[in-house]
C-alpha cells in the first residue's frame, strides 16, 4: 500500500496568547523568538496513520510539503517517525499561493510520484484553518475524499471510514485511490526513535520546482490566488475579569453565587 | 452577470437545521445589497420536499429541492454532483454553506471545480465593490483576518455556526419552488454512505443548553467530572469538556467544546480547570458570561472571563453547587 501524506509547517499553536504578535502593517504574524515552527497539529495524526497502515499492509509512505527551507526540519521528523521519502515543494513561483494554488502544486507532485493508494492529510491546518487545500487536491486528481476520520479499516480495495460529526459519527465506504483526512481521535502520534532520527539524518530531501513537476507557474502563487488578505489583527477581547476572593474558597464560591444572582445570570 | 446568492440548507432528522436559517439570514442581507434573488437548495431522502417549503418563510425567493434515496445519508460524491449541477443551472455569484461536517466537506470541492474563491468558517460576510468580503478568525482565534474574493464571478464561503442571527420567520411569504431530478446510480460513485450514529444527549443538548459546566486537563481524571455533572444538574444545563480532557480519554468526543468540537452560546459557561487555549475559546467564546475556576492565576481563560476564582475546583464546585441550589429554590 503506497501512501502520500501532505503536511504543513506552522507556528507552534501552543504558544500562550500573550506571546502571539501580529504586524498589522505587513499583515503577518510575527513568530516569537526561540520558538521553532512545528508540524500542523492534525497533520501529525495523518503521518502516524500512514505509518500504521504501512506497518499493517506494507508499502511506502512519501511526505510532501509546500514550504521553505526550514520545512526540511519537519520533513526530517516525519522520516524519523517512519516515513520512507520526503519531498520539499519549494520555489519562488509558489510564494503567496492560496489553498487552491497549494492544491495544484500537491496534485502535480502526486502525479509525478505516480502510483499511490491513499493520500492522507490533517483535517484542517492550525494557522489559516481553511481546510480547502486537501479538498482542492482531491478535486484536481478526481479522487473521492472522506474527511475528519476517527477510524479507518482497509478491506480489499475499499476503506471503511468513520467520520467524527458534531453529534456522533458517520460511516462511509470509499474505494482506493482516495484522499482521507484525520481528526485527533484516530491515533496517538509516536515520538521518533533514536534509530529513526539517525536514519532520517542520512536521507536526502529532494526539492521540486514547477519545472520538475511540469506545472505552469502562472496557475500557482500570489497571482493565481482567488482570495486576498485585506486586514490581520489581534481580536479585542475586551473583558475585565473580576476575581472573587474570600477567607476560604467556599466563601468565594458563595459570593460568586450571589453575584450571578445579582447580575440575573441565574 | 448574476447577482444571485445560493445557500445550501441542511436537514436535521425531521426538521430544517438551524444553520439553514442562519444562512437564509445572511443570504437575504447580501442579495438585498446586491439586488439579486436568494435561492435555497435542500438535498435529502424521503420527506425533504415538504421540509424545503419552510425555507421560503425564512427569506428564500426560490427553493430548489433534490429528494432521492441516495441523498438520504451524506455522500460527498452524490451531494457534490447534485449541488454542482444546480449551480450550473442557476449561476449565482455567491454560494454559501454552513461550516458543518457537510458544508466544509463539499464546499471547497465546489469552489475549486468552478474556479471560485473559498473562505472557510466565516463570522461576518459583506460586499465590498461587489466582491465577497469575509471576516475569519485564524490561528485558532489568536488573530482575525479580513479576506476578499478577487473575483466577482463566483465566491464560496462557509459560515461559522451561531455567528449569524437566524432569519425571521415570515409565515405566508411567497416564493418559487422547483424540484431537481436526481439521476445518480449508486454503482457509479466511488463511495457509499453506510450509516450515521447519532449520540443522544441524556439531558439538555450541549449546544442548546443555557448553562454549561466544562472541564479540562485541570480536572486530573474522568471521575472528577461527576462534580461538574452535579452542578450542571442544579442549573438544568449540560457538561462539556476541552480537547485535552477528550484526548486523555476521560470523556466522550461529542462533549468537546472548541474549534473541532461544538460551538456553544449559553447564558453562563463555567470553565473548570481549563487553561483557555484559543482553539477552545472558538467554541466557548459566544457564551454570554464566562466564569473561570483555575489554580493558575495566569491562565489565559481569566482574560476571557467575567468572574474568576483562583483555587482548587474541588473546594469551589461543591460549595457553588450548594449555593446555587439554594438560590434557585427561592
Amino acid at each position: 500500500m503506497d501512501i502520500i501524506v501532505c503536511v504543513k509547517q506552522v507556528l507552534d499553536h501552543d504558544i500562550p496568547p500573550r506571546d502571539f504578535k501580529v504586524d498589522e502593517e505587513k499583515m503577518a504574524v510575527v513568530p516569537p523568538a526561540n520558538v521553532s515552527p512545528i508540524i500542523s497539529n492534525f497533520d501529525e495524526y495523518a503521518i502516524e496513520e500512514a505509518i500504521l497502515l504501512k506497518e499493517a499492509h506494507g508499502g511506502t509512505v512519501t511526505v510532501l510539503t509546500v514550504g521553505d527551507e526550514g520545512a526540511k526540519d519537519m520533513l526530517k521528523k516525519c522520516l524519523a517517525m517512519g516515513c520512507d521519502e520526503a519531498v520539499l515543494l519549494q520555489d519562488e513561483a509558489y510564494a503567496g499561493s492560496d489553498s487552491f494554488g497549494v492544491a495544484r502544486i500537491l496534485a502535480a507532485a502526486a502525479k509525478k510520484i505516480g502510483a499511490f493508494d491513499i493520500i492522507l492529510c490533517g483535517r484542517i491546518s492550525s494557522d489559516w484553518s481553511q481546510g480547502a487545500a486537501h479538498l482542492g487536491l482531491a478535486e484536481a486528481l478526481d479522487l473521492p475524499s472522506v474527511t475528519q476520520l476517527q477510524k479507518l479499516e482497509v478491506s480489499g480495495e475499499t476503506i471503511r471510514c468513520e467520520r467524527v460529526l458534531e453529534d456522533g459519527e458517520e460511516v462511509v465506504e470509499v474505494s482506493m485511490p482516495c484522499l482521507l483526512t484525520t481528526s485527533n481521535e484516530i491515533n496517538t502520534p509516536r515520538l521518533p526513535s533514536v534509530k529513526g532520527i539517525l536514519m532520517a539524518s542520512r536521507k536526502q530531501i529532494p526539492v521540486w520546482s514547477p519545472g520538475d513537476l511540469g506545472l505552469d507557474p502562472s496557475t500557482v502563487g500570489a497571482g493565481a490566488a482567488t482570495l486576498e488578505l485585506a486586514r490581520l489583527y489581534k481580536p479585542d477581547l475586551g473583558t475585565q475579569c473580576e476575581f472573587i476572593e474570600g477567607e476560604t474558597l467556599e466563601e468565594a464560591a458563595d459570593k460568586l453565587g450571589d453575584r450571578l444572582r445579582e447580575d440575573k445570570i441565574i | 452577470m448574476s447577482n444571485d446568492v445560493l445557500i445550501l440548507a441542511e436537514r436535521m432528522n425531521d426538521r430544517i437545521a438551524l444553520v439553514s436559517s442562519e444562512l437564509c439570514g445572511i443570504g437575504r442581507k447580501l442579495v438585498d445589497d446586491k439586488g439579486g434573488s436568494l435561492i435555497a437548495l435542500l438535498l435529502g431522502g424521503a420527506g425533504t420536499k415538504e421540509l424545503a417549503k419552510g425555507l421560503i418563510a425564512l427569506g428564500a425567493d426560490k427553493v430548489l429541492v433534490a429528494e432521492a434515496e441516495i441523498l438520504g445519508g451524506y455522500n460527498q460524491s452524490a451531494y457534490t454532483n447534485v449541488v454542482d449541477a444546480a449551480l450550473g443551472e442557476v449561476n449565482p455569484a455567491i454560494f454559501l454553506a454552513g461550516c458543518t461536517s457537510v458544508g466544509r466537506d463539499m464546499a471547497p470541492r465546489i469552489a475549486f471545480r468552478r474556479g471560485g474563491s473559498y473562505a472557510n468558517d466565516c463570522t461576518e460576510l459583506s460586499l465590498e465593490e461587489g466582491k465577497l468580503s469575509a471576516v475569519r478568525p485564524v490561528y485558532g482565534g489568536n488573530a482575525v483576518s479580513h479576506m476578499r474574493s478577487k473575483t466577482e464571478k463566483f465566491a464560496v464561503a462557509t459560515i461559522r455556526m451561531k455567528a449569524f442571527p437566524p432569519a425571521d420567520v415570515e409565515e405566508g411569504r411567497e416564493g418559487e419552488f422547483s424540484e431537481i431530478a436526481v439521476s445518480i446510480e449508486a454503482g457509479e460513485l466511488k463511495m457509499t454512505f453506510v450509516e450515521t450514529k447519532q449520540v443522544e444527549a441524556e439531558g439538555v443538548r450541549l449546544e442548546d443548553a443555557e448553562y454549561v459546566v466544562s472541564g479540562g486537563r485541570g480536572l486530573g481524571g474522568p471521575d472528577n467530572f461527576a462534580q461538574l455533572d452535579e452542578l450542571a444538574k442544579v442549573l438544568k444545563g449540560a457538561v462539556g469538556a476541552s480537547r485535552a480532557a477528550v484526548d486523555a480519554g476521560w470523556v466522550p468526543t461529542h462533549w468537546q467544546v472548541g474549534q473541532t468540537g461544538k460551538i456553544v452560546s449559553p447564558m453562563l459557561y463555567i470553565a473548570v480547570g481549563i487553561s483557555g487555549a484559543m482553539q477552545h475559546m472558538v467554541g466557548a467564546g459566544p457564551s454570554k458570561n464566562i466564569v473561570a475556576i483555575n489554580t493558575d492565576a495566569d491562565a489565559p481563560i481569566f482574560q476571557r472571563a467575567r468572574y474568576g476564582i483562583v483555587g482548587d475546583y474541588k473546594k469551589v464546585i461543591p460549595a457553588l453547587t450548594e449555593k446555587l441550589k439554594k438560590l434557585l429554590e427561592n
